[in-house]
């Protein structure tokens, strides 16, 4: 561990601001579920300059990264910040995050920052979307398709997300470019420390960006955005094209009365604010906004909402263990209290999570939890086709029958 | 050289392929193929799981990564998996692992699942030239001179 390195990402977190007050560690959700755990003993033994363990199963990997405790930090310490900067110090000396999926997604990305082979991202288009191959409005899709493949088999058409925003789009007479070349943003790496790839995959995609000419690139993925908005141009300085997560986009639409919604069977919606839209973009009020302004859709909130919501779970398809488990059980069974039709949100991955934890043989009854779980863009897209509908939840019995041996 | 080493195409191409053998079939069947002496390329290397269930799709993957031109996945015929359902699994996930292959631009076709039973070493020998053939016509890995794919 390079001593210097670590030095100066103690005085970057503004460890030396910390009063010790603990409040970070109350709010952990990792710590509630894992008292081996804390994120204050964490800030502490960095200061005292103890070593730090760098390996797989220690600290550094098991924080969510959900910045809850960032947030709730009166000095502002930035403690995931933190988090990443130890983790590219230990993947600099070779450890590694326990993925999840067995580091099948992060090896993809590797892969993809390493290559230029001709990828097939761009099956999901059908006939009635239309695109363009140049044009001032970017969508950025992300690894949708590839996390269909990996996830085939859950029917969780991840890329009807992709197909949704494009529909919208297209009513807004809009044709956005979409691209096969575009590489995945590198989230996952970037959280993991693998920097030297991350940086690969980012020169790649702004250049992508630049190419097409584009001045607003729109995000229907809260990670992508994220990465953009805050990784990217921490690197590159400041894009001249502009970045928007699909809620500003469509709450700006419709303020401007760019979209008119049809009548629609009412449903009742409650808000999961993924950690990264909400805490680490601010992005609070204009998914609320939109769910709002849907004639016949209402908003219930979670018990724990906005700055409060606790993740899904699993940051970066790392350390999906336990203590994973619990808080997603404890996210379904506070949207099924809310009594709400579905429980939206803005994404993939918290998707993924959270249909995962309800399938196999769970801690909790399976009437506590059993809430439809439906991605936000899409939502909006059926609505305003006039063809809202409330996707079944997930039968955890009848699924079980038949996936028996026989 | 056999018959089977002498690459079809190109004649420095030699593909280095990752078998994995199931312990309790297809391991027995490379173990009687080569008591019986049959000849199979020298680019096949075997790993040997206990059940074809038990490779993980990123096992694959991350062979591929590094540079393997091919990958086999062998178990037992459907019904005779000594794990029940591994075998089962493990269609299942190397179709959907073929599919990230297409999307990705590796392609599904380095990366093949056979079932092969202990008494088959003949057909253990078979399997091994067929797709040993097949791989040298799809030519060296894509990956291999990246920095990911090794020399
Ligand atoms: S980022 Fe989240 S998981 Fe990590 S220490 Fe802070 S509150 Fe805990
Ligand atoms: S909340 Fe901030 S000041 Fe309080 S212990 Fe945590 S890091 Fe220190
Ligand atoms: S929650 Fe499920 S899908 Fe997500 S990493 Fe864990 S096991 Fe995998
Ligand atoms: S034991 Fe051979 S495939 Fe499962």
């Amino acid at each position: 561990m390079d001593k210097e390195n670590v030095k100066r990402l103690i005085s970057d977190m503004g460890a030396h601001d910390c009063v010790e007050c603990g409040k970070c560690t109350t709010v952990c959700p990792v710590t509630r579920f894992n008292p081996e755990f804390a994120p204050r003993l964490v800030v502490v033994k960095a200061l005292a300059g103890e070593e730090m363990d760098l390996s797989k199963d220690s600290d550094i990997w098991i924080c969510n990264t959900c910045e809850i405790c960032n947030n709730m930090c009166p000095y502002e310490v930035d403690y995931s910040g933190f988090i990443r900067g130890m983790r590219g110090e230990a993947s600099r000396e070779g450890h590694e995050p326990d993925c999840s999926q067995g580091g099948l997604l992060h090896a993809m990305m590797r892969i993809m920052a390493n290559s230029d082979l001709p990828q097939k991202r761009l099956d999901w288009i059908t006939d009635e979307l239309k695109l363009a191959d140049k044009g001032d409005v970017f969508l950025f899709v992300g690894c949708l398709p590839q996390l269909d493949a990996i996830f085939e088999g859950r029917n969780l058409d991840l890329v009807e997300t992709a197909r949704s925003a494009v529909r919208i789009m297209n009513r807004m007479g809009i044709e956005p470019v979409v691209s096969p070349i575009e590489k995945c943003c590198g989230h996952d790496l970037n959280w993991a420390g693998d920097e030297k790839n991350f940086i690969k995959l980012m020169n790649h995609n702004v250049q992508v960006i630049k190419d097409s000419g584009a001045k607003t690139v729109v995000f229907p993925c809260p990670e992508c955005m994220r990465t953009f908005d805050l990784d990217y141009q921490d690197f590159l300085g400041d894009f001249d094209f502009e970045m928007t997560h699909i809620s500003e986009f469509l709450a700006r639409a419709i303020e401007e009365g760019k979209l008119e919604f049809p009548e629609n069977i009412s449903i009742s919606t409650t808000f999961h604010d993924s950690c990264r839209l909400g805490r680490h973009l601010g992005l609070y009020d204009e998914p609320r906004k939109v769910l709002t302004e849907i004639p016949s859709v209402e908003l219930v909130e979670l018990e724990k909402n906005r700055d409060a919501a606790t993740c899904c779970g699993v940051s970066g398809f790392m350390s999906c263990n336990s203590t994973s488990k619990v808080m997603q059980m404890e996210k379904m069974q506070d949207a099924k209290r809310t009594e709400a039709d579905v429980l939206v949100t803005p994404c993939a991955k918290c998707r993924i999570h959270l249909d995962c934890s309800t399938r196999d043989e769970t801690p909790v009854d399976n009437d506590l939890i059993n809430i439809p779980i439906m991605d936000f863009t899409v939502l909006v897209d059926m609505a305003l086709r006039g063809k809202l509908q409330i996707p079944d939840a997930q039968d955890k019995e009848a699924r079980m029958e038949d996936e028996k041996p026989e | 050289m056999t018959e089977a080493m002498a690459p079809a195409i190109e004649e420095e191409f030699q593909p280095s392929i990752l078998v994995f053998c199931c312990n309790w079939c297809s391991y027995a069947g490379a173990d009687l193929a080569g008591v019986s002496r049959l000849q199979y390329p020298v680019n096949v290397k075997v790993l040997r799981v206990m059940c074809s269930g038990r490779v993980d799709p990123y096992f694959i993957l991350r062979a591929l990564e590094l540079g393997a031109d091919g990958v086999l996945i062998t178990g037992c015929e459907i019904g005779d998996c000594h794990y029940i359902s591994g075998n089962v699994k493990a269609k299942e996930r190397i179709e959907r692992l073929s599919k990230l292959l297409d999307q990705i631009g590796i392609g599904s076709d380095r990366i093949r699942l056979e079932w092969i039973a202990a008494s088959e070493g003949t057909k253990f020998a078979q399997v091994m030239e067929e797709f040993t053939d097949h791989i040298t016509n799809l030519g060296p890995n894509p990956l291999k001179g990246s920095e990911t794919g090794g020399g």
